[in-house]
């Protein structure tokens, strides 16, 4: 799927989500009782804010030692007899595991859910390869089975779509006969999928952390099938962003407790492991064991003024709160990843050319800065992105005049002053019983759905009053 | 204790009666107000908007009008957390870092001025009727101020207030992103003022002119007679007697 999900312009696909009634109520009932939920789970926790802390520096030392912690990770996988590969785009990451797949001589692969997957198109290429591939977690077994429709969430991929329409693509494309509980749905393709558990030749499956002092990574998932992926083929691949790894045990705890919580409301979910490659002697497991180290851009951020994006933990908080995403959906965001943590790394991955518009699709409510688990400032990265974008010269030319014209009028008390002066005299032009009804380009959108009264007359303005209260005072 | 009134282009342009409102209500309660003639915008659009050296000249213009002051008050809290953000964006700038973190430590958003420095709760306002709060985003979230207008509006005799259902949720106005994406911003002010309709209050109140243009043009362009006011008015307001009537800030 690669990170661009959809290449027209974000203002088509914002007009979609907003006229997608049903998405949008499905998406706002899923973060109104997941921030509830989230709210209670935290709290349960005893000081979030304090946990909150831990979990930023934890993140922050980590990636300041990412060189050390990967080697020792490296280090430690081989020493088990597994293989670990650094991939420095997404084209080196999915071609290693295509040769690995061929190498093997495999042809049915079974897949647990992962956003670095999607970024590394690694499905296109497996299926070109001539692969059989069934995505596992039942969210992403649904979007495949609709056509590879694109994730909408970054922890739960379907949330755009109900039950009817899951019951709709299980009728069309499995021939499913039975009726729109999820009970019966899930159990549906939970039949489906054991069988091909059983016959895959190759587990592909996400890392939520690489712990480095272990040579092991870490699944968190709710159904369990991560882990019937990594365990059942004789082949596991795991796929990690170059970022996501910790020290040891003790900070993936920490980390899986604020995962948990933030994403999904529960203390933990259903499902925790520690996994990698296989020690002699056991009995069950993967007989081989790879790990695929993504950087595909991420060097370039470390470092960098975006630096603390890497923190992120991918617990989707910040999208459950989001009032844009609530009514856009994932889908407008035109990248496999949507909300506000997708507005300041899709940029980053995919470069202002294809989504310069991301930055400004936030009201900088900062909804998304105050829930984040690991504390990210996201809208002050979005600020800083409209600042490179401004930068760069790529707004337009209009909107730049204006903004020097403003800027210099904002700043200047001789010119205020004269506007406020102006200011209604001029706006009687544009208005119509006290309201503004015609206006420049500028605020031709917001006078549309909303009315907006005219500038006082200089007469009744505050400074006047001021003044008069001050000759009254004789001060 | 003197006070520096920090007025907002919005209350300068737009609502003076706010800015009336809070001065009568600071003076009422002891305070002798200055008013620095040479400001005029906290800087925040341009800012937001990526515009860092434009809206520097407005923060500039700002540090040196309140240079002088011993407080500064003023009726948004997204103004005055815009002021609490200079410190960010001047640091390491040797002319401008300390007179960004004097002003920062000097500044209060009006609720939280009465409450916080001056220790009142009760300034003796009444105003019969139903309303409800608009918590502004950048208020709670960025300045940091829940409880005040709160703690203040309790004491207001014969208010009664009604809880508003997704108060954390943004109305859509974040200044230019309600200008810049419209479509978006109109959906999300929708979604607030079923919220407001819901609670069947007669009265809107909110610490932030910005978000009540937003809210208060959407429900006024829809017919609803829900009344807006700044709690500047409502703490200024002694007549029990309020009608339901269709005005608008
Ligand atoms: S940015 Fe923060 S809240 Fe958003 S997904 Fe990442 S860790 Fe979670």
């Amino acid at each position: 799927m690669s990170l661009q999900t959809d290449k027209r312009d974000f203002s088509e696909r914002t007009t979609d989500g907003l006229g997608d009634s049903f998405m949008r109520n499905a998406v706002g009932s899923a973060q109104d009782s997941l921030k509830t939920r989230r709210l209670s789970a935290a709290t349960a926790l005893g000081d979030w804010e304090q946990w909150r802390t831990a979990g930023q520096q934890i993140r922050q030392h980590t990636l300041q030692n990412l060189d050390y912690y990967l080697e020792q990770l490296a280090g430690n996988i081989e020493k088990k007899g597994g293989h670990i590969y650094f991939a420095a785009t997404k084209e080196e990451a999915s071609s290693y595991i295509r040769d690995v797949i061929v190498q093997k001589q495999a042809k049915k692969i079974v897949k647990s859910k992962s956003m670095v997957t999607e970024e590394i198109d690694l499905n296109h290429v497996l299926i070109e390869a001539g692969c059989e591939l069934i995505e596992t977690d039942l969210g992403e077994y649904i979007l495949q089975m609709d056509d590879w429709d694109p994730p909408s969430h970054i922890v739960a991929p379907a949330l755009h779509k109900d039950r009817r329409q899951i019951q709709r693509v299980f009728a069309e494309k499995l021939g499913y006969t039975d009726d729109e509980s999820p009970e019966k749905l899930a159990r549906f393709a939970r039949k489906v999928l054991r069988q091909k558990f059983l016959e895959a030749e190759v587990g592909i499956t996400g890392c939520n952390f690489a712990v480095a002092n272990l040579g092991a990574i870490n699944l968190v998932t709710n159904e369990g099938n991560g882990d019937l992926t990594a365990a059942i083929p004789k082949t596991h691949i795991a796929v990690m962003g170059m970022e996501r790894i910790v020290p040891t045990l003790a900070e993936m705890e920490v980390l899986d407790n604020l995962l948990c919580r933030s994403a999904v409301g529960q203390k933990l979910t259903s499902y925790i492991t520690v996994m990698g490659p296989s020690a002699a002697g056991d009995t069950d497991g993967p007989e081989e064991f790879h790990l695929v180290v993504v950087d595909n851009g991420r060097s370039d951020i470390l470092g960098s003024e975006f630096n603390e994006a890497l923190q992120c933990i991918r617990c989707g908080a910040c999208l459950n709160v989001c009032p844009v995403y609530r009514h856009i959906g994932g889908h407008a965001y035109g990248s496999i990843y949507p909300g506000p943590i997708g507005a300041v790394i899709t940029p980053l991955l995919g470069g202002y050319d294809d989504f310069k518009e991301l930055p400004f699709a936030s009201s900088l409510c900062a909804a998304c800065t105050d829930v984040c688990p690991v504390r990210i400032p996201l809208h002050e990265q979005l600020i800083r992105h409209r600042q490179n974008i401004v930068k760069e010269n790529r707004t337009g030319s209009m909107e730049r005049f204006q903004m020097k014209a403003v800027g210099r009028l904002l700043s200047s008390p001789a010119l205020f002053g004269k506007t406020l002066r102006f200011a209604h005299p001029a706006s009687r032009l544009m208005s119509k019983h006290g309201r503004i009804v015609r206006g420049p380009e500028l605020i031709r959108g917001w006078i549309g759905s909303r009315d907006l009264s005219q500038p006082v007359k200089q007469q009744d303005s505050f400074r006047a009053w001021l003044d008069k209260r001050k000759g009254e005072s004789g001060q | 204790m003197k006070v520096s009134f920090f007025s907002t282009c919005l209350v300068d342009l737009m609502t003076p009666k706010v800015g009336i409102a809070m001065v009568e209500v600071l003076v009422r309660l002891g305070c002798e107000i200055d008013y620095p003639a040479s400001q005029v915008c906290c800087g925040q659009p341009a800012y937001n908007s990526g515009y860092l050296e434009d809206s520097k000249l407005a923060m500039k213009n700002m540090m040196l009008a309140f240079e002088s002051s011993d407080y500064v008050v003023g009726p948004s809290g997204s103004c005055v957390a815009m002021f609490h953000e200079y410190p960010k964006i001047f640091k390491g700038d040797p002319e401008w870092e300390l007179k960004a973190v004097t002003l920062k430590e000097k500044s209060y958003e009006f609720t939280q001025f009465i409450v916080k420095v001056l220790g009142i709760t009760d300034v003796g306002a009444s105003l019969d009727g139903t309303a409800t709060y608009h918590r502004s985003c950048h208020m709670t979230r960025l300045l940091g101020e829940k409880e005040t207008p709160f703690q203040l509006l309790e004491h207001v005799k014969g208010l009664h207030m009604e809880p508003l259902k997704n108060s954390d949720n943004c109305c859509g106005f974040g200044g230019t992103f309600s200008v810049k994406m419209p479509d978006i911003s109109e959906q999300m002010v929708d979604e607030k003022s079923s919220c407001i309709i819901d609670t069947e209050a007669d009265i809107l109140i909110s610490a932030d002119m910005g978000c009540l243009l937003n809210i208060g043009g959407r429900l006024f362009r829809k017919g609803e007679p829900v009344k807006i006011m700044h709690i500047a008015e409502v703490l200024n307001h002694q007549n029990p007697v309020i009608a339901k009537g269709g005005s608008q800030s």
